[in-house]
């Protein structure tokens, strides 16, 4: 190969070009001093489509086969081969940010779609067009609490059971705006909401709770941790995912100010942790929202049409005064996950939430009969997932479940944490009896 | 002139006709009843559209089919870089060993750790830098994450006074906000003669700068050629020198921003290595630094182990910009992209993203004030109204430029060719400016009339904002 398969210049093209630009080489073009100058050779070799898709095979077969059993924020829901087909098309693929409305149209009502779902989900007016994943918009959340927020504040207060990758993305975000961020101690893998009201003050920038939580708990009282950040003057900062949110009770019903959380469990398989962060508010704030907004319009016509709008809050127009920095977002993750909602329907959905938390009541209780095992270990209903004591180490039952082709997570010295949802679920009879080999 | 590039169009007069998952047209509600939870843990009820597969399907052809993508003709926006992105980096990306669950322990996941420790090394190696990140899940992520490299960098060294970022007036409005963002006051320098003013610079830059955020070529493409003397001047002011990514398919194998001087990058995958921008996203915004600031990566990074790779936190990290490991997809198909260029192919790349951008320049009636440029120029449309200009290009079955942007040159029409357009295409696009250059302005102000909607009434949308389906019902 002489050069990239996607230029598509002919030797006379070039040669044509050249001439009207008025160079005799390629190189003159490029105004650079000697010194600064590239005269070594990049060690990357040029391979052919078959040759990379072996090599890509190849490399990624190297992932050992396992039945995963994971959860703690990211899901594996069946995304059915509608949304591939659909989505795949190559102009939503290959598009870019809706700069020109009116070539446009499909992608921004899919956006508006989307964003529609998400109001219908959380009972809040204003949803925007997506996040990087949950931690990030969580992240948002913080620097938006501090905009928004009447009186002076910066510490947002998260239950233990966060996980700490999302405490640590939310610090970074906090750190500009000199945000600090307090865990507050759990109860039954729950919000204990007195050591809340012991914890919140008028210092309390916002108030983060998940319903469910990491663990899988489904909480019991959302309207009295509203209440705890409402009577500090701080916001309630609910994260969520959209499978959940539509069974358990609606956001805006326990006061939520701002829903966040990775609404990537439809439309996207488990992919190393890539996401969709979701990000929801109440319409008073709407001037505040970070990331894009899709709105409806009429165009010159007088007919319906969609748009970008209140762009000068971006970080295109509005610069260092934004509010946010983010331009690339999960545009075409959203797309998916709307299409996924869509194909399911209100009723394909509320069955696949009340499936999971059939499923995670349903597994514990196996488990529990385990002798060296008990499961639950919180006291709660839960959706999806659960954590289990088991008396032998958590780290040796996860790497004997290994070995017989199972992964699970180890989250304390003798605590386990298993996800279930329709993708393992066939699993099931199988991994149970390998728990019951490895735990005694 | 022939015009090969058109949307198809379904329903220009009544567009209403065909809209399902609009509520009116398809919902559902449903009441939550019969669960396995109690009452008081759940809600009342759901509503949302309900329909068939097969409906399901046509709707969002048809949304497709109202939507312009790089397959649909050229895209020349300016610093956005969009050129022809290749399906087989999407069908790689598409194998069954590539959906893993992100807290798969390292030794389980052997193949997806080679991969990304192989793109690691590509990137270092494109940039001239000493290592890597992956994490950043889009470029103004990773801007965001070198500064807080740059903030972590300066608080080990006890240095606590440094409480600016500089930016040139030309910078992509990503630099100040990333910057703002991570805490820092916004210092913005004017250009002379479309490039660092090297004066303005000297007196911007001191004991209270944590870093001056720059993109060579800049986003006129011209290159800046004192980048040596710029270097020299932020260094030794004791600051990082950040290199925005945005247009690096200008350099590829030929210059590295680590060569220039830079010590702290992001590179946009989705632009220089041809994945998909999706609409807006995902993209991906590896960062890339030289040694120095190698330990105060974010956590995990992915190293070689005896015999295999394995995930470490760098001794003095910034810790996570990304709840788990960034948008993993991406980077699949960026490293299937750059490994089927090669060195070669990447030379190509730049050679011809130029070669483009000065051709179709070199057919245009309007005039481009700062020159020479690299891979993208700014023409003006001068005494018209560049997004008039615009929407009438869009009739002409083309994607427009970049418009009114960079605010430095009047009535600006920032375009960017990419090297995938052939010189017949370039052509195309030339008659199509120039056409519309020489339209009656009355025209111009009536565009787009061929196009899925007529002119939108941006200032109503923003003014009375519908957001959701639900809002417009009311």
């Amino acid at each position: 190969m002489t050069g990239s398969p996607y230029v598509p210049h002919s030797a006379e093209e070039t040669a044509a070009m050249l001439e009207a630009v008025g160079v005799d080489d390629v190189t003159e073009l490029f105004d650079v001093p000697d010194p600064v100058r590239f005269e070594g050779d990049l060690d990357i070799d040029a391979r052919s489509e078959p040759e990379i898709r072996t090599e890509i095979d190849a490399l990624l077969s190297r992932n050992d086969d396992l039945t995963e059993f994971l959860g703690r924020g990211h899901y594996d829901h069946y995304v059915p081969s509608v949304v591939d087909r659909i989505s795949a098309r190559s102009e939503f693929l290959t598009s870019y940010t809706q700069y020109q409305p009116e070539v446009a149209q499909g992608f921004l009502q899919a956006l508006f779609e989307y964003q529609s779902m998400l109001v219908e989900l959380t009972g809040l007016p204003v949803a925007n067009a997506s996040m990087y994943d949950a931690a990030t918009a969580l992240g948002e959340a913080a620097l938006f609490a501090s905009r928004v927020r009447e009186t002076s504040g910066s510490t947002v207060l998260v239950p233990e059971y966060v996980r700490d990758e999302r405490v640590s993305v939310l610090e970074n975000y906090g750190a500009g705006a000199d945000i600090t961020v307090e865990r507050v101690p759990s109860a039954k893998g729950t919000v204990d909401t007195s050591a809340l009201m012991g914890a919140a003050n008028e210092d309390t920038l916002a108030v983060y709770a998940e319903n469910p939580t990491t663990r899988g708990t489904i909480e019991p009282d959302l309207d009295a941790i509203g209440d705890v950040a409402h009577d500090n003057d701080a916001l309630f900062v609910l994260g969520s995912d959209p499978v959940a949110l539509s069974l358990l009770e609606r956001p805006s019903d326990v006061g939520a100010d701002v829903v966040v959380g990775d609404a990537s469990v439809l439309g996207m398989p488990t992919s190393y942790g890539m996401g969709l962060g979701m990000f929801a508010t109440r319409e008073d704030f709407l001037r505040q929202v970070p990331g894009r907004l899709v709105g409806a319009s009429e165009d010159d016509a007088g007919f319906r049409a969609f748009t970008l709008t209140l762009q000068t809050r971006e970080q295109h127009i509005r610069r260092e005064r934004a509010t946010s920095n983010i331009c690339t977002n999960q545009a075409w993750v959203a797309l998916r996950t709307a299409m996924h909602v869509a194909a399911l329907g209100p009723e394909g959905l509320l069955e696949t939430a009340n499936r999971m938390v059939s499923l995670a009541s349903d597994v514990a209780e196996r488990l529990d009969e385990i002798i060296g095992v008990r499961a639950p270990v919180d006291d709660r209903h839960h959706f999806r997932e659960f954590v289990a004591h088991t008396d032998q180490p958590a780290r040796a039952i996860v790497d004997d479940l290994a070995a017989q082709g199972f992964a699970i997570h180890a989250v304390g010295e003798h605590e386990v944490q298993v996800c279930v949802t329709e993708t393992n679920e066939g699993s099931i009879d199988d991994f149970i009896a390998a728990f019951r080999e490895v735990a005694q | 002139m022939t015009i090969h590039y058109d949307q198809a169009r379904w329903s220009d007069a009544e567009d209403d006709i065909y809209e399902p998952l609009l509520p009116e047209k398809s919902q559902q509600t449903v009441a939550v009843e019969d669960s396995p939870l109690p009452d008081d843990l759940t809600r009342d009820s759901v509503t949302l559209p309900d329909l068939s597969e097969p409906e399901l399907s046509r709707h969002y052809v048809r949304l497709s089919q109202h939507t312009y993508g790089v397959e649909s003709g050229p895209y020349p926006l300016g610093s956005c870089t969009m050129k022809y992105n290749p399906p087989f980096a999407e069908e790689v990306a598409s194998v069954d060993d590539a959906f893993v669950h992100p807290d798969r322990s390292a030794a389980s996941t052997q193949g997806t750790l080679a991969l990304l420790y192989r793109l690691q090394e590509y990137l270092a190696e494109i940039g001239g830098m000493d290592a890597v990140t992956l994490q950043p899940p889009a470029g103004a992520a990773g801007e965001f994450t070198g500064i807080r490299i740059a903030a972590a960098y300066h608080e080990a060294n006890g240095d606590h006074e440094r409480t600016e970022v500089v930016v040139p007036d030309t910078a992509h409005g990503t630099n100040p906000a990333s910057a703002a963002v991570a805490g820092y006051d916004v210092v913005e320098i004017p250009s002379e003669d479309g490039r660092v003013d090297l004066d303005a610079l000297e007196a911007a830059v001191g004991d209270t700068t944590a870093a001056f955020m720059l993109t060579n070529p800049n986003t006129l493409g011209v290159f800046e050629r004192d980048i040596e003397a710029i270097a020299e001047i932020v260094h030794d002011a004791g600051a990082p020198l950040y290199y925005d990514g945005a247009n690096l398919n200008a350099l590829l194998g030929r210059v590295r921003p680590g060569d220039m001087g830079f010590d702290i990058m992001h590179y946009n995958v989705h632009k220089t290595f041809g994945t998909p921008h999706g609409g807006g996203g995902p993209g991906a915004g590896p960062v890339g630094v030289v040694s120095d600031l190698v330990e105060f990566l974010p956590d995990p990074h992915v190293r070689q182990s005896d015999g295999g790779f394995e995930l470490y936190t760098p001794e003095r990290s910034i810790g996570k910009v990304h709840g788990f490991s960034g948008n993993w997809l991406v980077l699949i198909k960026a490293y299937a992209y750059i490994a089927r260029l090669g060195e070669e192919g990447l030379l190509d790349t730049s050679a011809k993203a130029v070669l483009n951008a000065n051709y179709l320049a070199s057919q245009l009636d309007l005039d481009v004030p700062y020159e020479p440029f690299h891979h993208e120029f700014v023409a003006s449309a001068d005494d018209l109204d560049a997004s008039d200009l615009a929407k009438r290009m869009l009739d002409l079955g083309v994607h427009p430029p970049t418009t009114k942007w960079p605010d430095i040159v009047d009535e600006a029409l920032m375009t960017e060719p990419t090297e995938s357009e052939s010189k017949r295409t370039l052509d195309q696009l030339a008659d199509a400016f120039n056409t519309a250059a020489d339209e009656d302005e009355e025209i111009l102000e009536s565009a787009p009339n061929r196009t899925t909607a007529r002119r939108i009434d941006q200032t109503s949308a923003a003014r009375n904002p519908r957001l959701s389906w639900q809002a417009l019902d009311d």
